[in-house]
């Protein structure tokens, strides 16, 4: 029995990102240019839709050679860091895109859930953009109409159905979207990151009624950051990196996989120019990162209270400086840290074309575990350059101290006194 | 009955078709089923332009009225009052307004139409639908304008003294006309418009040439006879001297000119669509 019910054969789809412009250092140059904008403005407007073959520098392979297949009534969640295409797969099974290469057959009935609310308008009423929602999520006006109250007492906007959507809180207006969103009745439903919105408590109305939707046989692609969601959810995850398909199976193993690149370096990491998960739109780059003990030495192991150095090498430095943010995760994918240069009050202008910079935390302060590091470089204004993600990683382990809990990330001691006896 | 919709239900859900998602190149044909698939969202989309233009406002549909209203006033004193324009001996304020209702009609839709891909990305970088619907949306929406300017004119003609005539009836030819029109030319320009921002700033331009080539402010007798058959191949010129004679009832229908601009319509249409066709797959990416 065939019962796949989506196929993906090789699909790739490149971009075109804009190329940064030319700045002119004369008066004429300027003005030159300013004559014959037009045409070459017509050129990079038109070049968005044409491709020649030849790989520019600013075309981007946003999903390279990707294939998998679907059985019906599966749940699978698909994950990877930003970039990695994630939208732009989801965005061409719904047929929002189309691929550059390849194809996919998908069949039965889509309904994508990419954003909650698409087509809100605010002046209308919550009743009015029920509909209009529905119908625009693809539901015809019988099905909204058998399901609208239901709708309503799911939104819990209550006498506020009449009222125009611009007044609602923006809780109301999540929910109100949500809760029409959580009555699609589609084959297949693909939903991006729309659980990230809401309060705590109708963040799991929405998951309950998510999974109760996935459990009735239907088909759901679902794209999350959150690694707890898709365990829940999910029994095949699909890891994608770099617009490829790193790794497609079990979902606790691919999770395993992703929150521990075992290939992270630790100690001391030259950062090619090819290394993975890089994004380096602008000439300033980082070169290597090392992590230093307090002897300034390189060590890949450290205490809870040891104080920590980053030295960062960058290459292609311009007179007009730089910024630095280092940005420390846990294995779980939270941000622990995110240490930032401007808040360090160095001055980073004219240091010549190559330079080494060292940040020191005087105290870790973290539980035990497996720390990795990105970087970002932004130039003097702050726009990014070249960010560089699990550039390296370190350890923390818990020798000489007392027992430390595991429950928070933070390891604080405390400063403990009795005021009243 | 209950069996009869619970049928339908399960032959809808039982219902699977295949898509296949590939580059596509070259023409495209019209998938005019699926469009008649999406016809309640064009409907809930039509009611939103409708319902929400003139909330917040508080002269409300008026605005319908006062718009072409205030035109008339303005353009009788001008063009009728200063540049002593004829107009056929119908008194001035009449035959410009007969005119200007077709005309509000084209020249609000034309601007919306082209607009629509671009005012409308938060929507179709989310969600598939034919993407036609956008630019076709506006043009069936001020049709509630529309509606509303026209029922001015017999307040007007009864004003005048004017008493309907029977050409009345011919109304209905030129209505489809001036919605085709309308329509194949917003679809043209919204294509466009998504590439090359410049048409939403041009459209304006284009939009005032357009009436001072139609009829509007002059009768077609005030031009010389040659220009007539180059002006014919403008819909609009057919439409709004149309709409006088069917409206007053005083010169003859045009035939000619009407015969020759739904010609051109026709083809703007179809051009128009196959062309959105052609472009639509670009339409996420460049916006």
């Amino acid at each position: 029995m065939n019962d796949t019910i989506i196929k993906v054969d090789n699909l790739s789809k490149r971009y075109r990102i804009g190329v940064q412009d030319v700045i002119h250092d004369s008066l004429i140059a300027s003005i030159f240019s300013w004559v014959k904008s037009p045409i070459s403005n017509f050129r990079r407007v038109q070049k968005l839709s044409k491709f020649n073959g030849e790989d520019g520098q600013d075309i981007i392979w946003a999903l390279k050679d990707i294939s998998f297949n679907v059985k019906k009534g599966e749940i699978i969640g698909i994950i990877g860091r930003n970039g990695a295409g994630k939208s732009t797969l989801l965005k061409i099974l719904s047929r929002i895109v189309e691929p550059t290469d390849g194809q996919a057959s998908v069949y039965g009935r889509v309904a994508s859930l990419l954003e909650i609310g698409t087509g809100f308008h605010r002046e209308l009423s919550g009743r009015e953009n029920i509909y209009l929602n529905g119908t625009i999520l693809g539901m015809t006006k019988n099905e909204i109409k058998e399901n609208f109250d239901e709708i309503v007492e799911f939104s819990e906007i209550g006498k506020f159905l009449d009222t125009p959507v611009k007044r609602y809180s923006s809780g109301m207006y999540v929910r109100l979207a949500f809760a029409v969103a959580a009555h699609l009745n589609p084959e297949i439903l693909i939903v991006d990151e729309v659980l990230a919105v809401g309060d705590a408590a109708f963040q799991k109305k929405c998951l309950g009624k998510m999974s109760e939707t996935a459990k009735s046989g239907r088909t759901v692609l679902f794209v999350s950051h959150n690694m707890h969601t898709i365990q829940d959810l999910c029994d095949r995850t699909i890891l994608l990196e770099d617009g490829k398909v790193a790794l497609d199976g079990d979902t606790s193993e691919v999770i395993k996989h992703y929150l521990q690149p075992e290939m992270m370096k630790t100690g001391e990491s030259d950062l090619t120019d090819d290394f993975r998960s890089r994004k380096s739109p602008g000439k300033l780059r980082a070169k290597a990162i090392r992590i230093l003990d307090k002897n300034n030495e390189i060590c890949s192991t450290y205490e809870i209270n040891d104080p920590i150095n980053i030295e960062l090498d960058i290459t292609n430095v311009n007179d007009n400086g730089f910024a630095v943010s280092f940005l420390i995760f846990n294995q779980q994918g939270a941000l622990v840290y995110h240490i930032r240069s401007q808040d360090g009050n160095i001055i980073t202008k004219n240091l010549g074309s190559a330079a080494t910079i060292r940040m020191t935390i005087p105290r870790l302060n973290i539980i035990q575990g497996r720390y990795s590091v990105d970087v970002w470089l932004g130039n003097h204004l702050d726009l990014l350059e070249d960010h560089v993600e699990s550039t390296i990683s370190f350890e923390v382990v818990n020798r000489g101290h007392s027992k430390v809990p595991l429950r928070s990330i933070i390891h604080e001691t405390g400063k403990w006194q009795i005021i009243k006896n | 009955m209950v069996l009869r919709e619970l049928q339908m239900k399960s032959n809808s859900s039982s219902f699977t078709r295949e898509i296949i998602i590939k580059p596509k190149t070259g023409w495209q044909i019209i998938n005019w089923k699926e469009l008649k698939e999406y016809k309640d969202l064009i409907y809930f989309l039509v009611l939103r332009d409708v319902t929400s233009l003139y909330k917040q406002t508080v002269l409300g549909f008026s605005w319908a009225i006062l718009r072409p209203f205030i035109k008339m006033v303005i353009f009788s004193v001008v063009f009728g009052g200063l540049a002593k324009i004829p107009s056929d001996g119908i008194p001035y304020p009449l035959f410009v307004y007969a005119g200007l209702v077709p005309w509000e009609y084209f020249s609000t839709s034309l601007t919306k139409s082209t607009g629509s891909l671009i005012t409308g990305v938060g929507i179709y970088t989310k969600v598939y639908f034919p993407r036609l619907i956008l630019p076709i949306v506006p043009c069936i929406a001020i049709l509630v304008d529309f509606a509303i300017a026209l029922s001015i004119v017999f307040i007007l003609m009864l004003y005048y003294g004017y008493a309907l005539s029977i050409t009345i009836l011919y109304l209905p030819i030129l209505m489809i006309l001036m919605i085709l029109f309308t329509t194949g030319l917003g679809i043209w320009l919204s294509a466009l418009a998504i590439q090359y921002r410049d048409v939403t700033h041009g459209v304006q331009f284009l939009v005032q040439i357009l009436m001072y080539a139609a009829p509007v402010i002059y009768p077609i007798s005030w031009l010389p006879e040659s220009y007539r058959i180059y002006l014919a191949i403008y819909p609009m010129y057919g439409v709004i001297e149309g709409f006088r004679a069917a409206l007053l009832g005083q010169n003859a229908m045009p035939w000619d000119i009407i015969g020759m601009g739904a010609i051109s319509a026709f083809v703007m249409l179809i051009s128009g669509a196959y062309y959105f066709k052609r472009k639509e797959r670009i339409f996420a990416d460049v916006a």
